[in-house]
């Protein structure tokens, strides 16, 4: 970690993009795996019974994780960059991340 | 504070290649980072390159990279920033080392008249003084953003300037945006197409590093933030 990176928002722009990128990465694997819904069921359903081992779980905890943040997170982009300024960067990042793990968490906790 | 007290300073030696060299600095009451190179230059080694002025925080020629932060060094005491006894003083980032701590800013000013910093009048000395009401929203966007002092800490913060080198830069654009608020100015439209091109504010990732070390507390992510929406509404309307 460079010196002149240790601040705040420079933490929400790196949330941003790796929360991005791992997304993107996701999406084409969530994809294919939902495309045996049309060509093979039990195919599916072997993919879908992952979903009851604790890490699997975890690990679905994450990936909602990410999605908040980035949907949050770039929410909070477009208001600074379309909406009057507004001093209160830090608390909207912050927000952002409280949120995100928040239901990520209700999420964990009905998978559970 | 006892007298034999020392840092151990680390300064940039060299150009784009170089390396670190050690000093040690007899430590003082309220001691600056620029207190610690001008001792340097004048005790330890005189050919030790450096850049500075007024001493008082109002040029903005001082500004080096300090413990991996860029600070401008005249106002910073050297109490803030000392980590166990050790000092690291560099060259600014993104910009080109001349020798040891001076950097070349040709790159820096050159980007405030890519992005249309002078100022462009539509009066003459023989028209009546235009009133300027301080209150009017325009004006106070134009002095949030005018108290610049040119000493490119902010520059040196970018990570877009690291990895961008057309891209203009906080300090530029933020000059932009003053004169875009600025009602004497004339050149409004030419400033927006200057400030969107390819270098331009819309390249800004909103990391928010200029903010964070501006010694003026200022914001330049805000001024780039106000250039984009003025770029689009003008392109919207076929304006540049």
């Amino acid at each position: 970690m460079k010196p002149h990176r240790n601040h705040p928002l420079w933490y929400a722009f790196a949330l941003h993009r790796a929360s991005g990128l791992l997304l993107a990465l996701f999406l084409p694997a969530h994809f294919w795996v939902l495309s045996y819904a049309l060509t093979d069921a039990a195919a599916l359903d072997g993919f879908l019974r992952w979903t009851d081992y604790t890490m699997v779980k975890i690990a679905e905890f994450g990936l909602v994780f990410l999605l908040a943040a980035h949907m949050f997170g770039g929410l909070r982009l477009m208001a600074l960059e379309w909406l009057p300024w507004s001093p209160r960067q830090k608390t909207y990042a912050a927000s952002a991340v409280a949120l995100s793990f928040c239901l990520s968490t209700l999420f964990f906790l009905s998978a559970v | 504070m006892s007298d034999d007290a020392s840092l151990k300073v680390s300064v940039w030696r060299g150009a784009e290649a170089g390396s670190f060299e050690t000093f040690d600095v007899p430590m003082q009451e309220s001691q600056t980072v620029l207190d610690l190179v001008a001792w340097v230059q004048q005790n330890a080694d005189p050919t030790l390159a450096y850049r500075y002025a007024c001493r008082v925080g109002m040029c903005g020629s001082c500004a080096m990279m300090v413990n991996g932060v860029p600070r401008w060094t005249c106002r910073t005491h050297v109490s803030k920033v000392a980590k166990d006894g050790t000092v690291e003083i560099a060259p600014l980032r993104n910009l080109p080392v001349i020798k040891d701590l001076a950097v070349d800013m040709d790159p820096f000013f050159d980007k405030w008249t890519a992005a249309g910093g002078a100022f462009s009048p539509t009066k003459s000395r023989d028209d009546t003084v235009e009133p300027i009401l301080p209150e009017t929203p325009e004006r106070r966007e134009a002095d949030a953003a005018i108290e610049c002092i040119n000493c490119a800490v902010c520059y040196a913060a970018c990570d877009v300037v690291s990895v961008n080198p057309d891209y203009l830069g906080p300090a530029a654009l933020n000059r932009a945006w003053s004169l875009v608020n600025d009602v004497k100015d004339g050149a409004l439209d030419a400033r927006l197409t200057a400030v969107s091109g390819a270098g331009g504010c819309h390249n800004c990732h909103s990391q928010q590093g200029c903010v964070a070390h501006c010694p003026n507390e200022l914001n330049p992510t805000a001024s780039i933030a106000g250039l984009k929406r003025a770029t689009v509404r003008a392109a919207l309307k076929g304006r540049i």
